[in-house]
């Protein structure tokens, strides 16, 4: 929220070390650094590999060992819980992929029309519009819960996918992100395509959507992986066993097996693994992303 | 404004979860900045492998909340939790109530919170870190600093205009804590640990009392503007300083 306030301090250089001759009490301190880094990535680590070893195993197994290997090793918890009635995780599976999809597609146009206006074109009240829309980040989202609630039910969205993707599909963060993006294309490339004949949207859709095609695909991954991990929201929107999401619906599995380790296991591994390898995809960008944001202002 | 009328139903509740609120906010800050902190200053050392340690440091936090409480809920359960039965097996006390009573549910909330979402101020931290100049170092090397000398007065002013940024999204999103409490303790013991978002949640949307939800959700909003200028206040002297 203050991030306008930060001035520009990036700069090329890397931090050089301070060069001293190499010593053993220097190679001693190194040995430290690597086992302080090794013990904070096991506590980081650990709680993962836990989860996804008891997802494996019996509930008896699961209870006379709690950490060791699984004996035998089963994926019974994965087959009660894909074939039970009352808990459908498939359902809440598809139900977080199309919320998640769908809302960052809502996100990537609006987003993408909105600051391209307000980055490109000129038109009565832009600053003010702009300011308007930038100063809806500085507020707490709990602002919006209860006005967007009676939204959403006076719709009768309720317990539907509209309540969770349509609010937000316009927010203000995408728009700031792209319009710093789009502010820093060249103009010459858009004016040559306007003396080429082409018209606004023509420039909009041809040429700088194709530009930055590295800032929508980082804004869609955090559009996804936001909209995917959301629980509050969902917890109060969503009623129904077969509309929740997978967020709620660890909630709900938590309360119904309580004494059943391995079964709320596999459906966190299953909650887990698609951010995962999303993660693993794009590790740099949402890295970047969310330290740049900070620095760069 | 009957939230400040003592004799109103809410008032009680409310001013109680933002009590709740502020311990939270008191206790889970200086963790989350000083521990990416001190982790930032160990991945900027020239260390092999220091993208991957990032890596595994950030990665919890694209997990959602509802991952983190179930496997923590698991680890710290009392009775069957593995964490006490590790702790019982070297000779510690195998019978800490986690989540259940004060005051370790708010070491564990703290300590959730910390695992989660410290690989989030490492990053910033670390581009910071690494947006000093590096000449500065070698200035102050040259002048005979030490390695403490140097940290104090390159990397600490370096980093403040990182650190007044860290600080305000730290803040609010504490303020905001709402998953952990209902997965881990469900805002017990009492109401110990329930919060302000998790009491206007209830009262606005399971509770149907709408209007003082939403007054409610103003109140916090006014006390977080109050803490977020005070701080900007206090920082930007600071920053102003630095650079002048």
């Amino acid at each position: 929220m203050t991030a306008t306030a930060i001035p520009e301090t990036r700069q090329v250089q890397p931090t050089p070390e301070i060069r001293r001759p190499r010593s053993s009490r220097r190679a001693a301190g190194t040995t430290v650094l690597y086992i302080v880094l090794g013990i904070l990535a096991l506590i980081i680590i650990l709680p993962l590999i836990w989860m996804l070893i008891t997802s494996f195993k019996t509930d008896a197994d699961a209870v006379r060992n709690p950490y060791g290997w699984p004996s035998p090793f089963s994926t019974e918890a994965y087959t009660r819980l894909l074939t039970s009635g009352q808990q459908p995780i498939f359902l809440w599976l598809w139900n977080s992929f199309a919320a998640a999809a769908v809302q960052t597609i809502l996100i990537l146009v609006t987003a993408s029309m909105g600051a391209y206006a307000l980055a490109r074109m000129d038109f009565a009240g832009k600053r003010i519009i702009f300011g308007v829309i930038i100063s809806t980040l500085l507020v707490p989202p709990v602002v919006f819960l209860i006005p967007n609630y009676l939204i959403v039910q006076n719709l009768g969205w309720l317990d539907t996918i509209l309540a969770i993707t349509v609010p937000g599909a316009a927010g203000a963060f995408g728009i700031f992100f792209l319009r710093q993006f789009f502010v820093a294309l060249p103009v010459e490339i858009e004016e040559a395509a306007r003396v080429d004949g082409a018209g606004e949207f023509r420039i909009f859709l041809q040429v700088v959507l194709p530009l930055a095609r590295p800032a929508l695909a980082t804004l869609a991954v955090l559009s996804f992986l936001n909209n995917w991990n959301d629980f509050l929201w969902p917890v109060y929107v969503l009623l129904s066993p077969e509309n929740m999401t997978l967020q709620p619906g660890l909630a709900m599995l938590q309360g119904a097996y309580r004494t059943h380790f391995a079964i709320v296991m596999a459906g966190a591994v299953i909650a887990s693994v698609p951010v995962l390898i999303l993660f693993g995809i794009a590790q740099k960008q949402i890295v970047e992303s969310v330290a740049g944001a900070a620095v760069k202002g | 404004m009957a939230l400040f009328d003592p004799a109103s139903t809410f008032s009680g509740d409310f001013w109680q979860s933002m009590g709740a609120t502020a311990i939270f906010v008191v206790l889970s800050v200086p963790c989350l900045v000083l521990v990416p902190l001190a982790v930032a200053l160990l991945l900027n050392r020239r260390i092999r492998a220091a993208t991957t340690f990032r890596t595994v440091f950030f990665a919890p936090y694209v997990l959602g909340v509802a991952v983190i409480g179930v496997i923590w809920g698991y680890i710290l359960d009392t009775q069957s939790g593995i964490l006490n039965h590790l702790l019982g097996l070297t000779g510690l006390p195998d019978n800490i109530p986690w989540t259940v009573n004060v005051p370790w549910v708010w070491v564990t909330l703290v300590g959730v919170t910390v695992w989660w979402t410290m690989g989030l101020n490492t990053v910033i931290f670390l581009a910071g870190l690494k947006g000093i100049n590096g000449d500065l170092y070698e200035a102050a090397a040259l002048d005979g600093a030490g390695p403490w000398r140097s940290f104090t007065a390159v990397t600490i002013p370096g980093l403040r205009p990182v650190m007044l940024f860290i600080t305000t999204t730290t803040v609010l999103a504490s303020a905001n804590m709402f998953g952990q409490s209902y997965l881990l303790t469900t805002g017990g013991p009492g109401n110990a640990t329930r919060t302000a978002i998790m009491y206007i949640a209830d009262q606005g949307l399971s509770q149907n009392n709408m209007a003082p939800a939403a007054a409610m959700s103003y109140v916090l909003f006014a006390f977080l503007a109050v803490i977020s200028v005070i701080n900007f206040r206090l920082q930007r002297e600071r920053v102003e300083r630095t650079v002048a």
